[in-house]
């Protein structure tokens, strides 16, 4: 049998290696004061963030996540829980996908999306957060292109994808507090409803928004 | 620090074995020169010799005469050489039609599609959920047209094996070729091309720790077969290129090696892994068939948990197996197999496949089924989707 030693190689940095096996912040919070969830298990990477926020500092005090991905993802979220912590959320807000990559050392560009996921998942929570407290400062009326920012959160399982960039959804109306979705899809796919889910999902939380209608094609 | 690596990816690639490198060997220091004619020198009538009683033993254990043997570069070039052979050969006097079924490794998959775009048809059949194409379905796509079935003889991520001999009568009835893949049974699987009237078998070295980069080409006598590389009048101007005359003696060398007591004991290793996995793991599925099975595959999905992860905990533990997720490949496409068996991405994302071969035994699939069930319970516990299946 093959004899191995330092020479080992992985596709990852140390740090990354590090945070992978042994993450940091794991679990969830009970009692969370925001929570964002990212991905689908459709896309193959899903990651929760939970926090605890002190309301006078609004700093987080405490933060966890949950994951169902790759290396990249859960490394990601390990390192980026420890930048959060501590913070207030304007200052978490700000953390980038690149600071976090580069506490890593570095990940695959392959890997971005996974890690990606990480960053936005940390940025939902905090949204929620927001919307929680009422500090989403000036309620700006939901427009087909907040709609259509909030759809590139959605995966297309097909694809791996999101359902923009992959050119799922094919028209977006928003009218009367009402948002209608078209997809490029018959109803009858076996990916439907996990798509609608997840887009709905995505949607009824939108300040202005009664109701959220997804259109597939016929056939 | 790891002294020891466990290779359970056999599939991919195996050890060269000692006996085979010893085969091999006078082909590259003493008798190296190319196969001549028998009007050649004598160094190249030698190799010649060499190559003969290679071929000869290999179509052997096919139940081939040795014409029907021609040597590529492994499986890829095999399976390029029948579907593009066959389809030039008949598409202006039969037609270029082309059916595969959906969950065919990327030398079949792959050079269909590039046929398609050239203007061949192609039908993709369905497979049930263990991986078995459906038999009717091809009776009903087969029409004037069709120029060539394709369908493995088993698969190569859930080790499913077809029920090749009625695919083929299904074809000789209807008066169509068929090739299969049988890179994943040959020497493992019995396929007699006296019993089973297949007109082209793609097989490789690789899978059966003889040297990579070789393979053949059975072309049953009479079959038409277009040349699809140009060059030199080798393998009876079927194949352009000198031979790989070390590859070849080294290809017939591991033929002879594998015996049915090692194909006995590696699905002793098969069913160990199968069993203890569905035993003492929750939340474990088996994919592909339990009986209609290559000895040496085993596939099994660990729900809540992507493949990525896995196999990099195991590799770091000193494990090697490969998973269908996406995080893993190349193309970050999940695996068309589990798709294919109608599994949905969730089922593609946690699977591992676990092929062994010679150098394995039954502690290293103790070892790693240990390592596996820590490794699961750890990455659950982190995972959203288990916390909200509880």
């Amino acid at each position: 049998m093959l004899i191995a030693g330092d020479n080992l190689k992985f596709p990852y940095t140390e740090k990354v290696l590090e945070h992978f096996r042994d993450p940091k912040n794991v679990g969830k919070l009970e009692d969370a004061d925001g929570k964002g969830l990212e991905g689908s298990p459709a896309c193959g990477d899903m990651v929760a963030i939970y926090l605890k926020v002190d309301p006078k500092t609004t700093v987080i005090d405490d933060i966890k996540f949950e994951s169902y991905g790759c290396a990249s993802n859960i490394a990601t979220a390990s390192i980026i829980t420890e930048m959060a912590k501590g913070k207030t959320i304007a200052d978490a807000k700000k953390i980038t996908w690149q600071e976090a990559t580069e506490e890593l050392g570095g990940l695959p560009p392959v890997k971005r999306h996974c890690s990606v996921l990480a960053v936005e998942g940390l940025r939902s929570a905090i949204r929620d957060y927001e919307e929680k407290h009422g500090l989403v400062s000036e309620q700006e009326p939901t427009t087909e292109e907040v709609v259509r920012s909030r759809l590139k959160h959605v995966m297309n399982p097909m694809a791996g994808l999101d359902i923009v960039r992959t050119e799922l959804v094919t028209k977006i109306e928003v009218k009367e507090g009402i948002v209608r979705v078209l997809l490029d899809l018959p109803s009858g796919h076996q990916f439907a409803n996990a798509i609608k889910e997840d887009l709905v999902e995505k949607l009824e939380t939108l300040w202005d928004i009664k109701e959220v209608k997804v259109v597939f094609t016929e056939g | 620090m790891l002294d020891k690596i466990t290779y359970l990816d056999n599939a991919a690639s195996t050890r060269l074995d000692e006996r085979v490198l010893k085969a091999m060997k006078p082909y590259f220091f003493d008798t190296y020169a190319v196969a001549t004619s028998e009007f050649g020198y004598s160094m190249g009538i030698d190799a010649k010799e060499g190559l003969m009683a290679a071929r000869g033993s290999i179509a052997r254990t096919l139940g081939a005469s040795a014409e029907e043997l021609v040597f590529t570069s492994g499986e890829t070039e095999s399976s390029n050489m029948a579907l593009k052979g066959v389809i030039g050969a008949l598409k202006k006097k039969k037609g270029s039609h082309l059916i595969i079924s959906r969950i065919e490794d990327f030398p079949v998959l792959n050079t269909a599609k590039g046929l398609e775009r050239q203007g061949s048809k192609v039908d993709y059949l369905n497979v049930d959920n263990e991986g078995a194409v459906d038999l009717e379905q091809l009776d009903s796509l087969i029409t004037k047209g069709t120029a060539l079935v394709s369908i493995q003889h088993a698969n190569q991520e859930i080790g499913t094996i077809q029920d090749i001999k009625a695919i083929a009568e299904v074809c000789s009835d209807k008066d169509v070729l068929l090739h299969t893949d049988a890179t994943h049974t040959f020497t493992r699987v019995p396929l007699d091309m006296k019993k089973v009237p297949v007109d082209l078998v793609t097989i490789s070295a690789h899978t059966i720790h003889g040297p990579r980069g070789v393979g053949a080409l059975y072309i049953r006598e009479g079959t038409p077969l277009e040349k699809w590389m140009d060059g030199g009048y080798q393998e009876s101007n079927r194949r352009a290129g000198p031979e790989n005359i070390p590859g070849a003696v080294g290809f017939a060398k591991a033929v002879e090696l594998v015996t049915p007591e090692e194909n006995a004991s590696l699905a002793r290793m098969r069913d160990h892994i199968i069993t203890k996995a569905l035993e003492d793991i929750p939340h474990v599925t088996l994919n592909g068939s339990r009986i209609d099975r290559t000895p040496q595959n085993a596939n099994l999905t660990f729900h809540y948990v992507e493949g990525e992860s896995m196999t990099l905990h195991l590799d770091m533990r000193g494990f090697a197996v490969s998973t269908g997720s996406a995080c893993f490949s190349r193309s970050l496409e999940a695996s068309h197999v589990i798709l294919g068996i109608g599994g949905d991405h969730e089922r593609a994302h946690g699977s591992l496949r676990f092929t062994f071969g010679r150098y394995n035994t039954m502690e290293d699939v103790d070892a790693v089924l240990s390592a596996l069930k820590e490794i699961v319970e750890k990455l659950r516990e982190i995972s959203p989707l288990y916390a909200n299946s509880r």
